[in-house]
């Protein structure tokens, strides 16, 4: 059945967390864009509901050389307030109104889907190291966006996703046929204190990082010849949008545009 | 649930979960918001949420609490146009109507913040709305032409005495009426 009135709005980050709990039986709501039509349609029928909009948690800070960004910042914000790659990714995700909905948070939680890929923001997180930050059964903690990712968001709230300034950043894309399009196929790179980072969006259900490409790099390969690394990484699938075989061949190039991009 | 909708404070029963699209038609009988594909992909639903545009069917009726509403009703009536409401008229940029009240609020909404806008913004601005009847062709012409005041007093005044006799002119030659 499902409850359409119970639904919890805290007002600070501290009662988000509180009233999160353990998360058992609650249905986060932020921007709504990927829940809202789920509970209409009946595929989502929330027990009770945390809406996420009043919790104070919609700000962006950057100091230090640090950028902390609430998990309930619109991503429109994002695109103009964060660092690269993040700030591009954002540009591309869904239409105006859309993006000025959305959530970093929901975007960073957005359940896979079995036909297309989800979470565009994934990849420049990956990218750029990000640590988050969230609540659950046993209190607040820090996790590393990969760990974060593996594990899955289940039990977890996130409250806030911090980023180090990348010393350079890029991005390669291709591009979208239509401003509702998920993407074909995206590869963020950062420059970061602990070395050169790639992370690949669109070849899979979820953001994967390109482990093979950044020790290729590290060993002194070419740009042409790391990008190929990338295909030991991703395994491409075929969507509406474009077949694997398609991914298999424009990915290393997108990779090695990336990289170019990171040393132009 | 209370929020502003067309300058009028309303107390709304919609459930804080149901979507602002609902409580707009269902309870307010404000059918300008379209349901169309109801998953955030068409741009029909849209209205201003404290003036910047929004998908009304992805929009919990919480995250509107005492916030402002404004649907195409809003902006003008018979005889007394709004300019994006009259260059749409003008420039042909509506067939069935279906897409308009999106169009024409974000298009609204664009010009507010930024004047005049480019080719390209426009486009960027408008990806999110869906028209399956004219093309985009003269919805672009009309958002331009709203832009640059290229609008006449007979459209501004369109549609006084019930349906408008006013034609505009001059068709683009060689274009299906």
């Amino acid at each position: 059945m499902t409850n359409l009135t119970d639904v919890l709005v805290p007002t600070s980050a501290e009662d988000a967390a509180a009233a999160f709990g353990d998360g058992s039986g609650l249905t986060v709501v932020a921007g709504g864009t990927i829940v809202m039509p789920d509970i209409m349609l009946g595929r989502l029928r929330p027990e009770r509901t945390l809406y996420l909009g009043r919790a104070g948690l919609d700000r962006i800070e950057r100091s230090g050389g640090t950028c902390r960004i609430g998990a309930a910042t619109p991503v429109s914000a994002l695109v103009n307030g964060a660092p690269e790659p993040l700030a591009s990714f954002a540009a591309h995700v869904g239409d105006r109104e859309v993006r000025g909905q959305a959530t970093i948070g929901g975007n960073l939680c957005a359940p896979a889907a079995a036909t297309f890929s989800r979470g565009d923001l994934q990849a420049p997180l990956l990218a750029l190291d990000a640590r988050i930050r969230s609540a659950g059964s046993t209190g607040e903690r820090t996790d590393s966006i990969e760990d974060f990712l593996a594990a899955g968001p289940d039990g977890r709230l996130v409250l806030e996703i911090e980023v180090d300034e990348p010393k350079r950043a890029s991005s390669a894309s291709v591009r979208r046929p239509h401003a509702h399009a998920y993407t074909i196929l995206a590869v963020a790179a950062a420059e970061t204190a602990a070395g050169t980072r790639v992370a690949i969006a669109g070849a899979g259900p979820r953001a994967v990082r390109a482990a093979s490409v950044e020790q290729a790099l590290a060993g002194g390969a070419s740009f042409e010849d790391a990008g190929q690394k990338a295909l030991d990484d991703v395994d491409p699938r075929d969507d509406a949008l474009a077949s694997a075989s398609y991914r298999r061949q424009v990915l290393p190039a997108l990779v090695g545009r990336a990289l170019e991009g990171l040393s132009s | 649930m209370q929020l502003t909708v067309n300058g009028i404070e309303r107390e709304l029963s919609t459930p804080p979960l149901d979507t602002l699209l609902n409580a707009l038609r269902e309870e307010l009988g404000i059918t300008s918001p379209k349901a169309g594909c109801q998953q955030g992909g068409c741009g029909a639903c849209t209205v201003l949420v404290d003036g910047e545009p929004r998908r009304s069917c992805l929009t919990p009726l919480v995250a509107v609490e005492g916030a402002t509403v404004t649907t195409v009703d809003a902006l003008g009536e018979p005889g007394n146009l709004s300019p994006v409401q009259a260059a749409f008229y003008e420039q042909y940029g509506i067939q069935c109507g279906f897409c308009t009240p999106g169009f024409v609020l974000a298009t609204t909404a664009m010009l507010e913040r930024s004047p005049n806008p480019s080719r390209e913004q426009i486009l960027e601005e408008l990806a999110g709305h869906v028209c399956r009847c004219t093309g985009y062709v003269k919805i672009v012409a009309a958002v331009e032409a709203a832009a640059n005041g290229d609008v006449s007093q007979a459209a501004l005044e369109a549609g006084a005495t019930g349906p408008s006799r006013h034609e505009p002119e001059v068709l683009v030659s060689g274009s299906p009426a």
